[in-house]
């Protein structure tokens, strides 16, 4: 039988739609955008796709590849900070707390059900989706250069494909490790407060004002900056985000898990995430 | 062992006392009955019995400690917190699946044939179910586990009578098999009269009636008395007089039949005539002290 935190799980995906849905609708939109630029002929002005140096070709399809991509991956880590703020304080204010702890499933395995969907579930789903959606692209612009009796054969040599699959993997893995601190972080508050956004957004302005004022330091700034978008640089060598990634070389992954930076930051969560099941064992609906 | 074993429970939200010492054996295969006025502390006293609430006190639910042992012990307890706390984005089929999937003691068959005999689909959210249609779902799901102890918090709460009466029968008939116990708190007193075999009152965060049903109606007898024998009933020290038609009803407590026969017409009161005699009793006596 399968267990509490499967189903825990599933009932999360069944509530929160918008976990595959919302990428969705981004990677649907992306296609469409695309099939119009190569509608108007936008994609390729010159129509002579094979006359372009093997560079430029290069670069003329990672461009809405790696958008597609990112928008989707954006989407999702959006959806996945909403359902965070969210997910322990719904429950509390439409009163199905007191259903879900009638059943036989401990706080933990409530909560790191819920920590899954962000961690584990969305970025799966993200990856999914932006590969499918990379590959659709490929398609439409195979059939559209076709008609246009360019030689895409070439450009299927020129793309990093293999390349592409493994290192947008490894930047959602990155991802995933690097924001569950805030993810758990998000996830105790939505527990802890009514208004789980203003708690974590006006502190964390708050402390820049006041170090600022009192010291005029920013270490704290620099510290958030870090736990935002410090697990790129941690990931990559050095410089390699300012160009598309076309050779594995420009992954970083033995600095990456040796980073004290992701280690502190997965503790951080293991202690969010235990906190945020001892605070809810104890709370009762709202209102 | 008993179902529920408490002793000198206490709990106290910073200024309110909801539980002053209360002491409350619950055998098996009973059903009980807790009756109190709101804010009297039934709610924590259920919290408390469910593991959702720490308190003071000993406190023994089938042998466990409840806020220690909250999660095991729901293998054997179920219950129903009020109405409308199913979640109203669930459809009735992911219900069923999701309790299937979390509760080793839950038999979806069983849940699938209580809702057959209801005109609720499957494939609804509960959300587009009426209130009455969401307490049968509730009720199919909780009377489908094979639970040890069933509580009931405001189970019939703003149901129309239909349903309300429906609730019961089905708990009797379907559910309750003398093994099973089962706690219920309502304000609906006289629903559950011929429902339950014990009755507890709880007023201010203590028990002060806790006696079956029985011995309940052997104990209270009301009396129409015929106006020549008003004063002589007055004498005999009722709990509680009332006036009806001009006519005084008196509630005695512990008093000789044959001599109440003597004064006027004899019953076996309601509960909630009961209930109310206790609940001012203790407001004159505390005015009296006072």
């Amino acid at each position: 039988m399968k267990g509490a935190f499967y189903w825990s799980v599933r009932r999360e995906l069944w509530e929160h739609r918008a976990v595959w849905i919302a990428p969705l609708a981004v990677a649907c939109f992306a296609i469409l955008a695309f099939v119009f630029a190569m509608g108007v002929g936008h994609f390729v002005k010159s129509g002579n796709f094979s006359a372009l140096p093997p560079a430029a070709q290069r670069q003329l399809m990672m461009v809405p590849l790696g958008m597609a991509a990112s928008m989707v991956a954006i989407t999702g880590w959006l959806v996945a900070v909403f359902y965070c703020l969210d997910a322990l304080n719904t429950e509390r204010r439409d009163r199905s707390i007191l259903f879900w702890k009638s059943m036989p499933v401990s706080d933990l395995a409530t909560v790191l059900s819920k920590a899954a969907i962000p961690i584990v579930a969305i970025p799966a789903v993200a990856y999914a989706l932006a590969i499918a959606t990379q590959a659709i692209l490929l398609v439409i612009a195979g059939i559209g250069m076709g008609s246009n009796g360019a030689d895409f054969a070439t450009l299927y040599d020129r793309l990093p494909l293999g390349v592409m699959v493994v290192s947008f993997a490894y930047g959602v893995a990155v991802h995933a490790l690097w924001y569950a601190p805030l993810f758990a972080l998000m996830l105790l508050v939505s527990v802890l407060v009514r208004r789980p956004f203003l708690w974590i957004v006006v502190p964390a302005i708050a402390v820049q004002l006041l170090e600022k004022i009192a010291f005029g330091t920013n270490y704290s700034g620099a510290f958030i900056k870090y736990r935002l978008v410090g697990g790129m640089t941690e990931a990559f060598a050095p410089g390699a985000m300012q160009h598309p990634i076309t050779q594995l070389s420009q992954l970083d992954p033995v600095r990456f898990v040796t980073s004290p930076g992701l280690w502190l930051g997965l503790l951080a969560a293991a202690l969010f995430l235990y906190g945020a099941a001892r605070v809810r064992r104890s709370k009762e609906p709202l209102s | 062992m008993a179902t529920i074993e408490a002793r000198g429970l206490r709990k106290r939200y910073g200024a309110t006392t909801a539980l002053d010492g209360v002491d409350l054996t619950v055998e098996e295969g009973r059903i009980v009955g807790l009756i109190g006025p709101n804010g009297a502390g039934k709610t924590t006293a259920l919290n408390a019995i469910l593991g959702l609430t720490s308190c003071e006190g000993e406190l023994k639910v089938l042998g466990r400690d409840p806020w220690r042992e909250r999660d095991e012990l729901m293998r054997d307890v179920c219950f129903i917190a009020d109405v409308a706390v199913l979640p109203r984005w669930m459809k009735v089929s992911q219900a069923l699946a999701y309790v299937a999937g979390v509760h080793p003691r839950f038999d979806r068959a069983k849940a699938e044939g209580f809702l057959a005999r209801t005109s609720i689909p499957l494939g609804k959210k509960i959300g587009k179910l009426s209130k009455g249609m969401v307490a049968q779902v509730h009720l199919a799901l909780v009377m489908s586990i094979d639970a040890k102890l069933l509580i009931l918090d405001e189970p019939t709460l703003g149901l129309d009578i239909l349903y309300r009466k429906q609730f019961y029968d089905s708990l009797l008939n379907d559910y309750f098999d003398g093994r099973r116990t089962i706690v219920v708190t309502t304000h609906q007193v006289e629903e559950i009269q011929h429902v339950i075999t014990d009755l507890v009152f709880i007023r201010a965060g203590r028990i002060v009636l806790e006696s079956p049903m029985d011995a309940f109606e052997a104990r209270y007898a009301e009396v129409m008395a015929r106006p020549e024998a008003a004063a002589e009933a007055r004498a005999l020290g009722p709990l509680h007089e009332r006036q009806v038609f001009g006519r005084s009803i008196f509630l005695f407590d512990g008093k000789d039949r044959d001599r109440l026969e003597a004064l006027g017409e004899v019953r076996t009161p309601s509960i909630a005539d009961v209930f109310v005699a206790v609940m001012t009793e203790g407001n004159a006596s505390a005015r009296a002290a006072s």
